[in-house]
């Protein structure tokens, strides 16, 4: 069943007993993208986490349309934190391998998203060889190797450069018109257009 | 199944090398029967004695070498994050990376702790059952020490933790190995100690996995 929205009703979130943010709404409708903004630690990841279901609210619901929640976050959503999960020893064919077909994909599917963010040429490369940006875009190659209507995304842009940013924003726009939804946590401005969300205002 | 093997495959991989892989549990071990004849005397007669005991304490200490790194790792790199958005059940993925650890460190050890055994003493005849006691001890020490290692998660000087809460979890495996193998030293029957161990091991296997699973969520909220 696909994903249609993800909508977040009088949500309050408190973590390390600070209250981060309380009576949050948000609808996010497929095909939509919002950019969640607000100071350092005004609770963009926590939100974020807690949509994948990795932080409890203190108060309200979230809500993945008709999907049942465990099934969504199981099968439905793709987060892209800060800290990316591949581990440095490892190849980068290793671990796109691998996490792809963690979510579902297979080994051409896998190679294919390689190829879209250039990194065909660093498939042999040990994961600890790469840039920061390279390493970023192995992180990204995974949403688009097993592709789940919701990507979490916490600051997808920072360690890009301008023509990979612009690139990104292309797949993000590519991703919306096949019915995705985004919900993505910035400091600088999406390269597309999207709805703003501040929070902890 | 795809994800499940794929999983297996990469913990294996990853338990190779974690904390200096096999090589360093095994070269641990060797290193342990080597001091035991230096602490207590090299008279042939008490080295065979205490031999089949000596071996398996050993491996429950060689086995603790490479376990703190078990969760912690995919736990700061975020890969515990990623893993449980999966149709896959938490539950079965801290089993499957216990069995990878196993295998990886496990059976190497199980296939050192017989010539460790004969190198103190041991008779001949009891080899391979040293072997048989080694493989499913190796076992329930990797399930039950998934456990300490989940519920370190996150503390600091986890590895110290991790053993302080697997030390004990590892007493029932080291007695009943332990009896086993004395009992067939000694020409008595030695299959209720070696069933009891197999025993623990089945249980280790069932309660294990739901014990790191939950304490790997609390860790990750």
């Amino acid at each position: 069943m696909m994903m249609t929205g993800l909508k977040l009703q009088n949500l309050g979130l408190r973590r390390g007993g600070r209250l981060l943010f309380s009576g949050l709404e948000l609808d996010l409708k497929a095909g939509q993208v919002v950019a969640l903004t607000g100071r350092n630690g005004a609770g963009k990841t926590s939100l974020l986490r807690a949509v994948a279901g990795l932080v409890q609210p203190e108060a309200g619901t979230i809500s993945f349309g008709d999907l049942d929640p465990d099934e969504a976050r199981a099968s439905s959503l793709h987060l892209v934190g800060h800290q990316d999960g591949l581990k440095t020893s490892r190849t980068v064919a290793e671990e796109l391998i691998f996490w792809s077909r963690w979510f579902g994909a297979d080994r051409a599917q896998a190679l294919d998203s390689a190829a879209r963010l250039d990194l065909t040429g660093l498939l042999g490369l040990e994961v600890r060889r790469l840039s920061a940006g390279q390493r970023k875009r192995l992180a990204l190659a995974r949403l688009l190797a097993a592709p789940r209507p919701l990507w979490l995304l916490d600051e997808p842009l920072s360690p890009l450069d301008a023509s990979w940013r612009t690139r990104f924003g292309d797949l993000m726009a590519e991703h919306l018109a096949g019915g995705g939804l985004i919900l993505a946590a910035v400091h600088d401005p999406l390269p597309i257009p999207s709805i703003g969300l501040e929070i902890g205002a | 199944m795809s994800a499940l093997s794929a999983l297996f495959g990469r913990e294996t991989s990853l338990a190779w090398g974690r904390g200096g892989g096999p090589l360093v549990s095994v070269g641990f071990y060797a290193g342990v029967a080597t001091l035991l004849p230096l602490a207590t005397g090299p008279e042939p007669d008490r080295l065979a004695a205490i031999a089949p005991g000596a071996a398996w304490v050993a491996l429950a200490l060689a086995a603790l070498l490479s376990l703190d790194r078990l969760f912690e790792r995919d736990f700061e790199d975020g890969a515990l994050d990623l893993m449980v958005h999966s149709s896959l059940p938490l539950e079965l993925v801290c089993a499957i990376k216990c069995l990878g650890q196993w295998v990886a460190t496990g059976l190497p050890l199980a296939l050192a702790a017989p010539l460790a055994a004969l190198a103190l003493g041991a008779q001949p005849l009891i080899l391979p059952l040293v072997f048989g006691c080694a493989a499913v001890g190796g076992l329930a020490f990797a399930f039950m020490g998934g456990i300490g290692a989940a519920l370190s998660l996150g503390a600091r000087r986890g590895g110290l933790l991790t053993a302080v809460i697997v030390l004990p979890l590892f007493v029932p495996p080291v007695i009943f190995g332990g009896g086993a193998l004395d009992s067939l030293s000694n020409g008595l029957p030695w299959t209720a100690g070696f069933a009891l161990l197999c025993a623990y091991g089945a249980a280790a296997l069932a309660l294990g996995p739901l014990a790191m699973a939950a304490a790997c969520r609390n860790a990750l909220s």
